[in-house]
């Protein structure tokens, strides 16, 4: 059929758009050029160093692959991936099980819900230096939880928490998870409500008990929350910097020392920033390979 | 909305929840409580109620701490990244929604991984580019850099406010012979605030408590914002356990008011902004 043009109708706002194909970019050239100069060149900047010697100051004398060499024969290096590992596996558990618990509760009742949700979320508003001090009053070896327990005929909490190379890195932990489950909480609260309600009614229907509910019908119907949160915890993990700089600077004896803490006492304490580079890229090529696996998850179909 | 169950079989469900409020909040609470004693008080009685509510601590920690000028760099800090943030990430994200052009996917795509760059692979050469660029020991050399590490967050959440905004309103301020700025600040604001809004929580929590980049940029006294400052007041003052206290009080009160009366934003804006923290 065809379309005899009108000749008098105002024509559409759009086509006069398409002479002016610059105009969108005129908008976003702030953000462009932000992003440009603090992310994209130091980024790309660190891409260089990392095969040379610099030390903040002077030139850089490009050495090949020495940084690369002396990391993969350096112990704490070593020691570094297998505490970010260690924190991969205990955030990927002990946050979501938290999380998963607290959320499930939750959506069992109806008075309470906001403010229990409220104060579960608290820790995550503040500020990690203050969380840190926190901590550092409570766990204190001299005056804190442990002895304090001892003196009432408990024994077994008087350790120094951040001061053994033992318990250092779960100490550190802990208290990275005490501020972060809440958060859990409140992404799986708000999937399951999502939930269509008529599964519940289907399950118990069927005879269900609120576990077989739980296994068969929130947990899969919170999927995509789930596995999102565990992604973003794998690529997050292999990051941790604060709470450790903050509570033990990946001390005692570099027994909590993460990726994280090595860039960043190699650069600034040591000044080796040739060698701390290497060490930022490797970290770098852990969350790009996490980020890639959401991506590949997100193209086969899954609702991530 | 949910399963219907009787009160009574809810009793463990509560006890439960409790039980992981207490954990929550306990903390904070012996925070407060210690914040109004005395140092020696708390060494020997770290987990009960002070004697004698000791308000001099909070004196004391504002003077010692010079608390009048860290919250001034962090409240300049704060509001200047605030500004900086709704701007850039309001202009892109109008771009982003109203207009189609070619590379428009391509830059959503460049924004995401853009936001996952690890802060400690740039941070490095970053320092030392700004202490080429004399931005070392500056406010706003360091608003600059919270600015590019929050605009895209911003970019991305205003689009999504701006596309449910019906295009009828936008093409009838056009057909009234308005401008893509006049578009903007006549239309558009008024109509997604709440998303505005929601950025300007979010990136003002952020920055209040940011500590990595400040720590790095901000070596001078002078310029120090509370989160460092904090630190550098438990290490001058090592033993003062009561004056630190009080003076994490004071940094956290603001946040804890304002995250109190707007949580549904502040909850709403962090979950979308993914797990940093």
């Amino acid at each position: 059929m065809a379309v005899t043009p009108v000749s008098g109708l105002r024509r559409p706002a759009q086509p006069r758009r398409r002479r002016f194909p610059w105009r969108p970019w005129l908008f976003l050239a702030p953000l462009l050029l932000l992003n440009l100069v603090v992310i994209v060149t130091p980024s790309l900047l660190s891409i260089r160093y990392a095969f040379t010697d610099w030390t903040g100051i002077g030139a850089a004398q490009y050495v090949g692959l020495a940084n690369f060499q002396e990391m993969f024969g350096d112990r704490v290096f070593y020691r570094a991936i297998g505490n970010n590992v260690r924190w991969t596996v205990l955030f990927l558990i002990a946050p979501v099980l938290m999380g998963l618990l607290g959320a499930y509760l939750l959506s069992t009742i109806r008075r309470g819900q906001m403010l229990f949700r409220t104060l579960y979320f608290i820790p995550y508003v503040i500020a990690s230096v203050v969380n840190a001090y926190i901590w550092k009053l409570i766990l204190n070896p001299v005056f804190g939880i442990g002895p304090w327990l001892a003196e009432r005929g408990i024994p077994w909490l008087d350790i120094r928490f951040f001061g053994r190379s033992d318990t250092s890195l779960y100490a550190v932990a802990f208290v990275d998870n005490w501020h972060f489950w809440g958060f859990l909480v409140v992404l799986y609260l708000a999937a399951m409500h999502a939930v269509d309600a008529e599964l519940y009614e289907a399950a118990r229907i069927e005879g269900a008990n609120p576990w077989h509910e739980f296994w068969h019908v929130t947990l899969p119907g919170i999927r995509p929350t789930l596995v999102f949160t565990l992604l973003m915890i794998m690529i997050w993990s292999f990051l941790v910097f604060d709470y450790i700089y903050l509570l033990t600077n990946g001390g005692p004896a570099q027994s909590s020392e993460v990726l994280g803490t090595l860039t960043y006492s190699t650069a600034f304490y040591s000044l080796r920033v040739g060698y701390a580079t290497a060490i930022a890229l490797t970290m770098t090529f852990f969350s790009a390979l996490f980020i890639s696996m959401f991506v590949v998850l997100r193209r086969l179909g899954w609702e991530v | 909305m949910f399963r219907r169950r009787r009160t009574a079989s809810l009793i463990p469900n509560y006890i439960l929840l409790g039980g992981l409020a207490i954990f929550s909040v306990i903390p904070i609470v012996l925070l407060v409580l210690n914040s109004l004693k005395t140092t020696v008080e708390i060494q020997e009685n770290p987990f009960g109620l002070p004697t004698a509510a000791r308000l001099s601590n909070y004196v004391d920690a504002w003077v010692q701490g010079q608390f009048s000028t860290t919250i001034s760099n962090t409240l300049f800090l704060t509001s200047g990244t605030i500004f900086l943030v709704v701007v850039v990430g309001g202009l892109a994200a109008f771009a982003l929604a109203r207009f189609r052009f070619s590379g428009a996917n391509a830059l959503s795509f460049y924004l995401l991984v853009g936001t996952s760059v690890p802060a400690l692979l740039f941070i490095v050469p970053l320092y030392f580019m700004w202490a080429q660029l004399d931005l070392i020991n500056s406010l706003p050399g360091l608003i600059i850099v919270y600015a590019a590490l929050y605009s895209p967050f911003a970019t991305y959440l205003l689009r999504s406010f701006l596309v449910s905004i019906p295009m009828d309103f936008e093409e009838a301020a056009r057909i009234d012979g308005a401008n893509d700025l006049q578009v903007l600040t006549r239309v558009i604001l008024p109509l997604a605030w709440p998303g505005f809004l929601t950025v300007v929580l979010v990136v003002g929590l952020g920055v209040w408590n940011e500590f990595l980049f400040a720590n790095t940029f901000l070596q001078d006294p002078a310029l120090k914002p509370i989160s460092t400052s904090l630190l550098a007041f438990q290490t001058r003052y090592q033993r003062d356990w009561g004056l630190t206290s009080a003076a994490s009080v004071m940094m956290i009160l603001p946040v804890l008011l304002l995250f109190l009366s707007l949580q549904r934003q502040f909850i709403e804006g962090l979950a979308r902004g993914g797990l940093k923290g």
